[in-house]
């Protein structure tokens, strides 16, 4: 094989102004925008973690004042879920990549792409603001009636921040439904899709359906703050139960909005590092719309000591089981692909291994939560807080960064350093175990959630896990550096750098402003890698 | 920019052809027809969406109204029926000048394309500003919630009055709880009236571009697009005050 050339044309050579990325309309370069502003939210996030954590080395309440903690762990929440992880894997590498892998120039809508962006930015523009005015204590859930009467702090700005960030939710999710109806190349039929786009088409479902719902329950709580309404106020008979319903409606689906795209990630990375066929394909791509109809069925499990009806908590724990089925469907036809596969340990599939130990016991310890008598035990643990970690950042995030690590060099045609991504990876998962296993213990021994003070006998857990976040902190912050360093010095990545056979690998890395030179009409099935394929397209 | 680069090498991209587009084609559609069903797909989802976010206040409004029927009724009777009455006539015609632009749209009349979008954008003026008026009553009559809110029922004559109207359900309600509950109602009254108002103000300021790109002559019979996304959200927005209406002024005015 013969020594790629970095390309001389290619969208990142487009333009070199200001202007040409702050106005641009292609979605590459949007997803670059997204990619540099979800990472400053990233480590502004992480910065409050750092706080709560070295709160929580002692016992003792001595580094904050009780308001201020609150202000912290509300930040890090507020942050993380609306700012980083919705958007992160759909707005970034779906943004990137979804074109291409359908064989189209661009998404649908351009410009609405743009002004998702310019959404974001000014959502999370609210959200800096109210911390610079003093932050926010309500809790990421902003709970009734607290967050509309009693609360002194900047209710008001972090949910018009909350409510805009939401709308550039909806407009990423209808873009990308419109795109995989209307964009795709001729002969490129629905079963013929990646995972990757199965798993964002059902995303987009969620953003379009389950986020108009938390926007119209943060517009009655601006009422009531704003304009002393009283839908919530139990004191004029609003019922604050209410609020929570609504909010967990599209709260709960939320955490499909973030962790199925990751999921589509790891389909991708499965396939082509066992050079196999994804096992099941179509029980794949159904259970990612499974997850996300189940999604709508379940929040009510949030609030089981909220004093719901007995009736309803049964029903809602019943379906809450039901979600694990779609996602254990997953979890097995991954392990049925790498069966018999020729199972290669780049660092993206070292991700993949990670993700599945981390999803596996974060799903695995949300049936205890999803039990009744279990969860009242649990409720407001640290066992909470250890769940949907493993989730949200183990299995989200590892499939964000393995995704990233996978498609870096087709965002920017050169690779990163193989040594310090495996080191980085392997951090990572030390880290996050060290971390978020501790909790789990804590919580069962009945540690509370959001509390800046602990009794003594709790110190050893804690310490193990302030340490295990440092741990995980390096794992983060080393990918900025190395990075970084490869946009510059790293090697040339060729067009098909892993030898995987999606339709975004036929193109040039970066690639072009319009992705193809021609729009390709030999479709082959998706994950083909039969050896006259791999011989063919030269692959290997 | 954007398809500065792909001239540059190999065969030429599909963007250059030699043969003429439709102007209003962008490129990275490769015929008008695809162009127009992205665009009115995505009118339709982003509908969905706005069910969505409508449906919430729909749904707080259905739980208090079951649970605190008698405020509800005596709060809506206490709204003037005429005003609505007339805004839902204005609001249904408008609706069909909608619908005429369309249908003038694709038959290629600029001149009557224009006209019944200004017809349009006249109805839905008259509109907003009867609810300015009827915005106007409420403060004057303190029904907007807060702290200087009151609720004294009058009774039109004939009517029952409202302890009486009060004991024919639940009897445990007083007037001191009958002022505080109905405060949710006007609360829904105001949220769900003013997220209409908004959506109606939108749908204005749409309908004046789509209004100035119709005198322009951007829409023939094969592009027109702008304008069927348009009538979508116009009658969206009038469906929503076709089910606002009776939920807010017509509980128990049969009696």
């Amino acid at each position: 094989m013969e020594t790629p050339v970095y390309p001389a044309h290619n969208y990142l050579s487009n333009g070199h102004t200001l202007k040409s990325w702050l106005l641009t309309k292609d979605h590459k370069r949007i997803a670059i925008l997204y990619l540099i502003s979800i990472s400053a939210f990233f480590f502004l996030g992480g910065l409050f973690a750092v706080g709560i954590r070295l709160e929580l080395s002692t016992p003792q309440g001595d580094l904050f004042q009780p308001d201020t903690y609150n202000k912290f762990f509300t930040l890090h929440g507020i942050i993380m879920v609306f700012l980083f992880l919705i958007p992160s894997v759909p707005a970034v590498l779906g943004n990137f990549l979804i074109p291409p892998m359908i064989g189209a120039k661009d998404l649908a809508f351009p410009r609405i792409n743009l002004l998702s962006w310019y959404l974001y930015i000014i959502g999370g523009a609210f959200t800096l603001f109210a911390i610079v005015a003093g932050g926010v204590d309500t809790g990421w859930t902003f709970y009734t009636p607290y967050s509309a009467t009693s609360s002194s702090t900047n209710v008001a700005p972090v949910a018009l921040g909350v409510f805009i960030a939401g709308f550039s939710s909806i407009l990423t999710g209808l873009n990308f439904i419109v795109t995989i109806h209307r964009m795709r190349a001729p002969g490129l039929h629905w079963f013929k899709l990646p995972l990757f786009v199965w798993a964002h088409y059902a995303t987009s479902l969620i953003q379009v359906l389950g986020t108009p719902v938390v926007a119209i329950t943060i517009v009655m709580l601006f009422t009531e703050r704003a304009f002393g309404f009283g839908i919530f106020d139990p004191q004029r008979g609003g019922d604050p139960v209410l609020f929570q319903h609504l909010f967990w409606f599209y709260s709960h689906p939320a955490v499909y909005i973030m962790i199925l795209p990751a999921l589509g990630v790891i389909s991708e990375l499965v396939s082509t590092f066992t050079r196999k066929r994804i096992f099941g394909y179509s029980f794949v791509a159904f259970s990612s719309l499974a997850i996300a109809i189940f999604g709508f069925i379940v929040w009510a499990h949030h609030m089981f000591v909220a004093g719901i009806s007995v009736y309803a908590a049964m029903v809602f724990s019943f379906l809450s089981f039901s979600v694990a089925i779609p996602s254990a469907v997953k979890v097995f036809n991954w392990t049925a692909t790498m069966h018999r596969g020729s199972i290669s340990f780049e660092t993206p599939m070292l991700y993949v291994y990670g993700f599945f130990g981390l999803f596996l016991i974060g799903g695995l310890t949300g049936l205890f939560l999803a039990t009744l008598g279990t969860d009242v035990h649990l409720h407001d643990t640290y066992f909470v807080v250890a769940h949907f970690h493993y989730i949200m950042v183990g299995g989200a995030i590892m499939g964000y960064l393995g995704g990233l690590h996978f498609w870096w060099p087709k965002l920017f045609g050169r690779m990163y350093s193989d040594f310090w991504s495996r080191i980085s990876a392997i951090l990572v998962f030390v880290g996050f175990n060290l971390t978020f296993f501790p909790q789990f213990i804590l919580g069962y021994l009945g540690m509370p959630r959001r509390y800046h003070m602990y009794p003594d006998e709790f110190q050893v857990l804690n310490v193990l896990s302030s340490g295990g976040a440092a741990v995980l902190g390096l794992g983060y912050l080393l990918p900025v550096i190395y990075f970084m360093w490869s946009l510059k010095y790293g090697a040339v990545a060729g067009n098909h750098p892993w030898g995987a056979s999606g339709l975004e690998w036929r193109t040039q890395s970066p690639p072009l402003t319009e992705n193809f030179l021609e729009v390709p009409t030999d479709i082959p099935e998706a994950y083909e890698y039969t050896p006259k394929v791999v011989r063919e397209a030269k692959l290997v | 920019m954007s398809n500065g680069i792909a001239h540059a090498e190999g065969p030429t991209p599909t963007h250059g052809h030699a043969h003429a587009h439709h102007p209003a084609l962008q490129h990275h559609f490769d015929t008008m027809s695809q162009q127009r069903e992205a665009g009115v797909l995505g009118m339709w989802v982003f509908l969905l969406t706005e069910v969505l976010f409508f449906g919430g206040l729909f749904f707080a409004y259905a739980l208090y109204r079951s649970w605190y029927y008698d405020a509800f009724a005596a709060a809506s009777k206490s709204i003037e029926i005429l005003p609505g009455l007339i805004n839902t006539v204005v609001l249904i015609a408008s609706s069909l000048t909608m619908a005429l632009s369309v249908r003038s749209a694709q038959t290629n009349q600029r001149k009557a394309t224009v006209n019944w979008l200004i017809a349009t954008i006249i109805l839905g003026s008259v509109f907003l500003g009867i609810k300015v008026y009827e915005y106007a009553d409420k403060f004057a009559h303190h029904h907007v919630p807060g702290a200087s809110f009151q609720f004294a029922h009058v009774p039109a004559p004939g009517e029952p009055h409202v302890e009486e109207a009060v004991a024919g359900h639940v009897t445990t309600m007083g007037p001191d709880e009958l002022e505080r509950t109905t405060q949710i109602f006007f609360s829904l009254y105001f949220t769900m009236t003013g997220l209409h108002a908004i959506h109606m103000i939108v749908g204005i300021v749409i309908l004046f571009i789509i209004t100035w790109m119709a005198h322009k002559g951007r829409f023939d019979d094969e592009w027109h697009a702008p304008v069927e996304m348009t009538g979508l959200y116009w009658h969206f927005v009038d469906i929503v005050w076709i089910f606002l209406f009776p939920l807010l002024y017509l509980v128990e005015r049969h009696n």
